[in-house]
């Protein structure tokens, strides 16, 4: 009896425990959120160009200052804006980087070198369900730049948008039902811990005016990832294609329906018909799945794709072109509409004079933005103009880090000479001058010298052009960057062997190509590839196991690859670049 | 007694989880909180426990006492473990279809949405435009193609059942069904302005029943046959596409389908609703079993001489179509047509009870009715469905009106 009793107080103090819990644990929960969103609204941006007129949302991602937004927002803008935080100040920004086929600009913010920022989420890992919130300043109604919250949850993942006109394709974006208006767009679509998973942009308008219907859709943040370190190189970046087309066939399988035989997926050995496995990365089973891997991926990185063709599967590495020509993307930009996403301000639809809501809800909403103002001095000091760039002066910037890291590290002003042993026995030994280059091996000597065509003879045979393209890198070291011929910082991107992205510089000299790969926390020249034609293999050169020497660190490991095949590996003992009073400036 | 303790202690935990973050979250307002009946119980009868639990040591073992934990011990043991969004998101998504038929035009669009009803591939969805075709594709959330057939609509309640060569699809089953009410909280599964192609996932929303109403159709204001009760939902569940998608509760279970869109003419706002299925689950039935506008038996024989459109004063539009709507042309005066109150521009829907969606299935459908038997044509008028019931003139018959 004793017993029962006890154990009924016990059983009846428990529930009476956790009917009290519930209520804690829900108000904690709201607490939690609240406490989120209340960290979460310190990197939110309302962006304005500097006549006042419209508008958009933005996030800050860095402390010193680089912060998203939509192209499409920006784009009204300029070179300058201006934005405010949730602190109540106005800051001036410059554009760093746009892509307009994204719709994701990079700015700048000045001011400060503590911004608040928001963290970087995986939006990979977003699930359909997820709770989302999203902030920014949807009709502009945030005079005091206090972000608007909505909330709701994630209503799909990994949708494809079809081009808007003829840009703004939203790939692999996230579909939300939070309330996403205009005004909204360029602002941060942020997971229930508050990291940033997306950045909002689009929503399915129709005859309901232009206002929320429910399906809102943000570009994925690791979309955006792909795309920082092209954007931070200042130029109007472009997105990639195969260079083929893939359709589904009838067993409902993603295959090749057309190649162009000029694209590095025909040359690797794509062919009509062949089924697509994987692309990026990524399993392929619908054509709508490669579209959304290749919509997230920069024109000019190199990417794995596997395919099987009559049971068998092939791994390939395909570079990737872009989807618009330079000329054709300018075009493109130039005749665009004005942007209609962030403004004008929608008005109910029978009604098209009566003022915008955002104007009744505020009537002195007008007076209180900012007048037309010239572009700040600080906005002038970071911007230079040049065709092809949304800001030249973030090109120069990063050109001048990466190549003064490379200095910084390595004394190769002088002669270069590579000497090592070969397995065969014997020695080879690389000379690389301002005449040309050579190598010389136990039985045969290869003399390369600079002719009117650095492309014409691509010796030695097989390699694709070692011997030039030793010739070319020697020449960015000496020359430095003014003075190689026409150089420009592309961004980031992967390669092969290596973690993470790389720095990417691409040179123009005398009509070859050449594209030379750096380490981002170390500087070293990781890899080279010389593209004697656009439309041939490039001699690629890998450089490796980099160790102190009399000249700064060194490879001690030059692998050389052309096409499909391994040219060779040189082991370097020696690689001497020191100047010895040559005539390298 | 202990593994009820335990799971005391695990309460709040999952309740925590309910609230606000996470990434798998159970929705906060789902079962355990509102709308389950469990709950209600669990509150009046622990609040009762906690005044009694100071007393509990003197009045010792009480009848009351035990009975209330035994409850407890059963209302805990009983309680199915708490859906999350995403498990209920994932348990629905291969239940809905997509459907592409008719359309394609701006206001018209190609596509809407609709559910699996039955193991056997009956989908149920709503009954509009995209239907009125030949040609329906329901793509299964496999991804999956299929032909699919119109079993029968019942355009009063604008549903319809289309039946696809399918088995071993999941499927919600009618019979259980659930009612909402205000402040359920639910989710709407549909494919929205067909962002979802494929086996691509449909589009989920969630929101909460605002109301539980009758879907006053004032003349004018809301175009719609269909006056019954509806839930209004919280959130734009009704856009283009989304017709005939599901409204589930936060513990999965079907509790309407999504409408068709509605405009109010007056104030041009948009009504976001689902119908519930309890309003519709006999019709559907009905549908699924034959009986709702049923098709022919072949072997009914045709009347020495049949009823057609002219003899009751009807006159079509001209057929020009492979389905021409039947709409009417001009009304003969002085015929039954008339006198009753046809006008021109109704369109026939219902011959008897079986649906007419062309001028040559109701010349058809006429084929066998006998000129001196009566007719009961239901036709559509605006909003409106009317009723009337006609005779041949041929004989000068007298003439009966049904009020609709």
């Amino acid at each position: 009896m004793k017993y029962a009793i006890l154990m009924l107080s016990v059983a009846l103090l428990s529930v009476a425990h956790g009917w009290a819990m519930p209520e804690q644990a829900v108000l904690d929960a709201e607490a939690r959120r609240i406490a989120v969103m209340d960290e979460a609204k310190d990197s939110v941006l309302a962006i304005f160009p500097a006549n006042g007129q419209g508008g958009g949302s933005g996030v800050v991602i860095s402390p010193d200052g680089y912060a998203l937004s939509n192209f499409h927002v920006v784009l009204p803008c300029g070179k300058a804006m201006q934005c405010g935080m949730a602190d109540g100040k106005v800051y001036d920004a410059v554009v760093v980087g746009i892509d307009p086929t994204g719709d994701v600009a990079l700015i700048k913010l000045f001011g400060r070198d503590d911004f608040p920022h928001a963290e970087l989420a995986d939006s990979d890992r977003v699930r359909v369900g997820d709770r989302v919130f999203a902030m920014g300043n949807p009709f502009l109604l945030a005079t005091d730049f206090q972000p608007t919250v909505t909330y709701g949850i994630i209503s799909g993942s990994h949708r494809y948008q079809f081009p808007a006109g003829t840009l703004l394709e939203y790939a692999d974006c996230l579909q939300t039902d939070a309330s996403i208006n205009p005004g909204n767009s360029g602002g941060p679509l942020f997971d229930a811990e508050g990291r940033l998973i997306g950045i909002n942009g689009r929503a399915s308008f129709e005859k309901r005016g232009r206002v929320n219907v429910g399906a809102a859709y943000a570009i994925s943040i690791n979309q955006i990832k792909n795309f920082l370190g092209v954007l931070r190189s200042g130029r109007i970046v472009d997105h990639a294609t195969l260079g083929a087309r893939v359709g589904s066939d009838a067993d409902g399988r993603a295959a090749v329906t057309e190649i162009l035989e000029t694209s590095d997926a025909y040359r690797r050995g794509l062919r009509y018909d062949d089924e697509i496995i994987s692309f990026g990365g990524r399993p392929i089973a619908t054509p709508n799945e490669l579209k959304n891997v290749l919509g997230i991926l920069p024109k000019g990185w190199r990417v794995p794709l596997r395919f099987r063709r009559d049971g068998r599967r092939y791994n390939i590495l395909v570079r990737l072109t872009g989807v618009h020509g330079e000329k054709e993307l300018l075009e493109k930009m130039g005749r665009r509409r004005r942007p209609t996403a962030p403004m004008p301000l929608p008005k109910p639809g029978e009604k098209p004079k009566k003022p915008s809501p955002g104007k009744d809800a505020n009537p002195s909403a007008k007076s209180q933005r900012p007048p037309t103002i010239p572009i700040p001095e600080i906005v002038k000091k970071h911007f230079s103009e040049k065709r092809g760039y949304a800001n030249h002066y973030f090109n120069t910037l990063n050109q001048q880090r990466v190549w003064n890291a490379w200095k910084a590290q390595s004394n190769l002003d002088g002669a270069w000479t590579l000497v090592g042993p070969l397995k065969s026995g014997g020695e080879f030994q690389f000379q690389v001058t301002d005449a040309g280059a050579s190598l010389k091996l136990p039985a045969i000597e290869h003399h390369w010298t600079v002719g009117d065509e650095l492309g014409d003879s691509l010796l030695p045979a097989d390699s694709g052009g070692l011997l030039p393209a030793l010739y070319l890198g020697r020449r960015l070291a000496v020359e430095g960057l003014g003075r190689f011929g026409d150089v420009y910082y592309y961004g980031t991107a992967p390669l092969v062997g290596h973690e993470g992205l790389v720095d990417v510089l691409v040179g123009s000299h005398r009509g070859v190509d050449c594209r030379f790969y750096f380490d981002p926390r170390e500087g070293h020249l990781l890899a080279m590839e010389m593209f004697p034609d656009e439309e041939l293999d490039p001699c690629e050169v890998y450089f490796s196991d980099f160790h102190g020497a009399d000249g700064g660190f060194l490879p001690s490991r030059m692998e050389v690859r052309h096409g499909d095949e391994l040219f060779a590996v040189f082991p370097i003992r020696e690689f001497r670049g020191k100047k010895k009073g040559g005539n390298a400036p | 007694m202990k593994r009820a303790a335990r799971k005391m202690r695990l309460l709040p935990k999952a309740l925590a989880a309910f609230s606000g973050s996470g990434s798998h979250l159970p929705d906060p307002g789902s079962h355990a909180l509102r709308g389950n009946p469990l709950v209600p119980a669990l509150c009046v009868v622990s609040s009762d426990a906690e005044r009694r639990g100071r007393c509990v040591p003197t009045r010792s073992m009480g009848m009351r006492g035990s009975t209330c934990f035994l409850l407890f011990s059963l209302l805990f043991a009983s309680t199915p473990a708490v859906a999350s969004i995403s498990e209920v998101i994932d348990q629905t998504q291969p239940k809905m279809v997509k459907i592409y038929g008719a359309g394609g035009f701006r206001g018209m669009e190609a596509y809407q949405s609709g559910v699996l009803v039955s193991p056997n591939g009956d989908v149920l969805t709503a009954f509009s435009h995209v239907l009125d075709t030949d040609y329906i594709t329901v793509v299964s959330a496999d991804g999956r193609k299929f032909e699919a057939k119109l079993v029968g609509a019942d355009p009063r309640l604008e549903v319809a059942v289309l039946k696809i060569d399918a088995a071993g699809l999941p499927f919600f089953n009618l019979e259980k069904a659930v009612d909402a009410e205000a402040g359920t909280r639910v989710l709407a599964f549909s494919n929205l302005f067909d962002v979802a192609i494929g086996s691509e996932p449909f589009s989920v929303q969630k929101g909460t029943v605002s109301v539980v109403s009758r879907l006053e159709a004032r003349r004018g204001v809301f175009k719609t046959p269909y006056r019954g009760p509806v839930y209004v939902l919280d959130m734009t569940t009704n856009n283009p596409g989304a017709a005939g998608g599901a409204l589930v509760t936060s513990r999965g279970d079907l509790a309407g389908i999504l409408g068709k869109e509605l405009r109010n003419a007056l104030n041009n706002t948009w009504l976001n609703y689902a119908v519930p299925i309890e309003e519709i689950r006999r019709s559907v039935e009905e549908i699924q079993a034959g009986k709702f506008v049923a098709q022919r038996d072949s072997d009914d024989a045709k009347p020495r001489r049949s009823l057609d459109p002219a003899s009751l004063g009807i006159v079509l539009i001209p057929d020009v179509l492979e389905r021409t709507p039947p709409y009417v042309d001009h009304v003969r005066p002085g015929s039954p047509a008339e006198v009753l109150g046809v006008r021109p521009d109704d369109l026939i829907v219902l011959s008897g009870d079986r649906l007419i969606q062309s001028c040559k299935a109701l010349a058809a459908d006429l084929e066998y009715v006998d000129y001196e038997d009566e007719v009961r044509l239901t036709v559509l008028r605006g909003s409106e469905l009317l009723e009337f019931t006609l005779k041949s003139d041929g004989e000068r018959d007298t003439l009966k009106k049904r009020t609709p």
